[in-house]
């Protein structure tokens, strides 16, 4: 069902944990759907680099192991640069996920959006091509995306 | 090979070593088709009417009122949708539950499309038709009542000796989707005023792709399938006699051993959910406590998802299964979990363990062992969990 590199991150998911007193936290995704994720950010004021990121999913294989790439995927890199990290990348990474599991890829990507949105609000600062993070991802936005 | 330990029997179970030995001449020595006339085919003739017999005894039934079918799903859509059209002119109520197998909530969905009118029965929080509401929800136009005798996910058993006493009172018809319950738990048709029940070999240690539908003597049922005349012209389609052969047996060995199976079953499922509900916090059992099926044990730990839970298992060697919506397919976790009133986050968090006679204590303990790791593995990931600690933290200070 999953892919070598999806087992592996879900069994043995990087950077799972909290952050304390973080620069940004996001949490999106719902109880109903089952799966919720949650983003913690450290990110260096002056250069705005993400010096550690973490990050706790309740969620099925594929969720844990979207959060522990994407979280990968944006550590020591810029707002600017992580904002690049899509869901499609995050997919990529992970040698592709089952059809149905594709919107957890998409929620890891609103999960960083949110950590970061968060960061912005605290800081009042506007990051480039960063939107107000839905807190609910249903199906159909997943569709859309595949 | 790793070592496996199956605790999914509610799914499918072993075939029993001697039921594929009863099998195996069907298949190269008396492989004639049945509808021939020739003596060739006399030993297969002989032998459906033996399975024929021995299904029938076991129920208290005709052999004349057991069909052959390719398994349960096929028999509860044979039932539901023949009764509606057979007796459509009488009324177009159907009376179900909320709680039944897919076969019969998506045939309802379909009579339902069809200009039927059907009413899906809640149940209480243990998985329990109430037969009052039952009684309650029978019109005047009501034509069939179908329950369904033991649950598959929770293992519920329902009262089906009361239904079927409600039902004939009406004159209403009554079927039961008895798939998880029949060579499980004793059942008598005319005890419990049955008139339709379906059953499923590849449940109680036979082949797949085999079952039956009884169909009680003077119901004016129409063939499903049509074609030849086999099965008295209700379902047409060379027999598989080979799966046949092989219900026969398994019928035999399960009602041979079926009061030694659920004692011994009922021990061991007893120790596991003792053990999990005291040595795992936060989890609830599904289900009735003691008003279920000898071999089922149904959890739900809370803050963590199934699926998750079942790929570690998995890893462990252990096969269970789980309501989770990640392990159907679909975004909605199981209608059973949320029809007995589980909150969607919880429901997620659901693990079926299915035993049989060949589980073991150690298997049981290795397996609550296993379960003892992941669920504070998942815990200790999950973002649910995090927020309760720290509310529980705050709340203590």
């Amino acid at each position: 069902m999953y892919s070598e590199k999806v087992m592996d991150h879900f069994q043995n998911p990087r950077n799972v944990g909290e952050i304390e007193d973080a620069s940004g936290v996001g949490t999106v995704g719902n109880a109903k759907c089952g799966d919720i994720m949650r983003i913690y950010l450290d990110i260096d004021d002056e250069t705005h680099v993400i010096r550690d990121c973490k990050f706790k999913t309740f969620g099925c294989g594929a969720a844990v192991a979207t959060s522990s790439m994407a979280t990968e995927m944006v550590k020591g890199k810029t707002i600017e640069e992580a904002m690049q990290v899509t869901n499609k990348a995050v997919m990529e990474a992970l040698d592709g996920l089952p059809p149905v599991k594709v919107h957890c890829s998409l929620l890891a990507e609103e999960a960083i959006h949110a950590a970061l949105w968060d960061y912005a609000e605290k800081h009042e600062i506007r990051i480039e091509g960063l939107q107000k993070p839905k807190s609910d991802i249903s199906e159909h936005d997943a569709d859309e995306e595949y | 090979m790793k070592k496996v330990i199956y605790l999914d029997n509610a799914a499918t179970t072993k075939v029993n070593p001697q039921v594929v030995e009863a099998m195996l001449p069907f298949y190269t020595e008396h492989y004639g088709n049945p509808s021939s006339v020739y003596e060739f085919s006399t030993p297969c003739k002989e032998a459906m009417a033996h399975t024929r017999e021995i299904i029938a005894k076991t129920l208290g039934a005709d052999d004349s009122e057991i069909y052959f079918t390719n398994g349960g799903t096929e028999s509860d859509n044979w039932a539901l949708t023949a009764t509606a059209e057979a007796y459509a002119s009488r009324g177009r109520h159907i009376i179900t539950t909320q709680i039944e197998h897919h076969a019969i909530i998506h045939t309802g969905q379909y009579l339902e499309s069809r200009g039927f009118e059907v009413t899906y029965l809640p149940v209480d929080e243990t998985g329990l038709v109430d037969v009052k509401a039952l009684e309650r929800a029978i019109r005047p136009d009501t034509i069939l009542i179908s329950v369904m005798f033991a649950n598959n996910e929770i293992g519920t058993i329902e009262p089906i000796q009361e239904i079927g006493e409600i039902a004939a009172k009406h004159g209403v018809l009554f079927h039961t989707d008895a798939v998880q319950a029949f060579c499980h738990e004793p059942i008598d048709v005319n005890e419990c005023h049955i008139d339709m029940l379906s059953a499923s070999a590849h449940k109680f240690n036979g082949p797949k792709g085999v079952g039956f539908l009884y169909i009680r003597k003077g119901l004016k049922l129409r063939s499903f399938i049509h074609g030849g005349a086999q099965e008295r012209k209700r379902r047409a389609g060379t027999e598989n006699v080979p799966g046949i052969v092989g219900m026969g047996k398994a019928v035999e060995i399960a009602q041979a051993n079926m009061g030694e199976n659920k004692k011994k079953e009922t021990v061991l499922r007893d120790y596991l959910i003792g053990r999990v509900l005291s040595e795992v916090p936060f989890t609830r059992l599904n289900g009735h406590r003691s008003r279920r099926l000898s071999n089922n044990a149904n959890f739900a730990f809370q803050f963590i998802e199934g699926e998750s839970l079942l790929i570690m298992l998995d890893m462990d060697g252990i096969c269970g299964s789980s309501g989770s919506a990640c392990t159907s397919g679909s975004l909605d976790p199981s209608h059973v979990l949320l029809a007995i009133g589980l909150p969607h986050e919880i429901a997620h968090g659901s693990l079926r363990l299915t035993l049989s006679d060949e589980t073991t204590k150690e298997d049981i303990d290795y397996t609550v062992e296993s379960i003892k790791r992941i669920v504070e593995r998942l815990r200790s990931m999950s973002p649910l969990y995090e927020d309760f600690v720290k509310a529980r933290e705050k709340k203590e200070f």
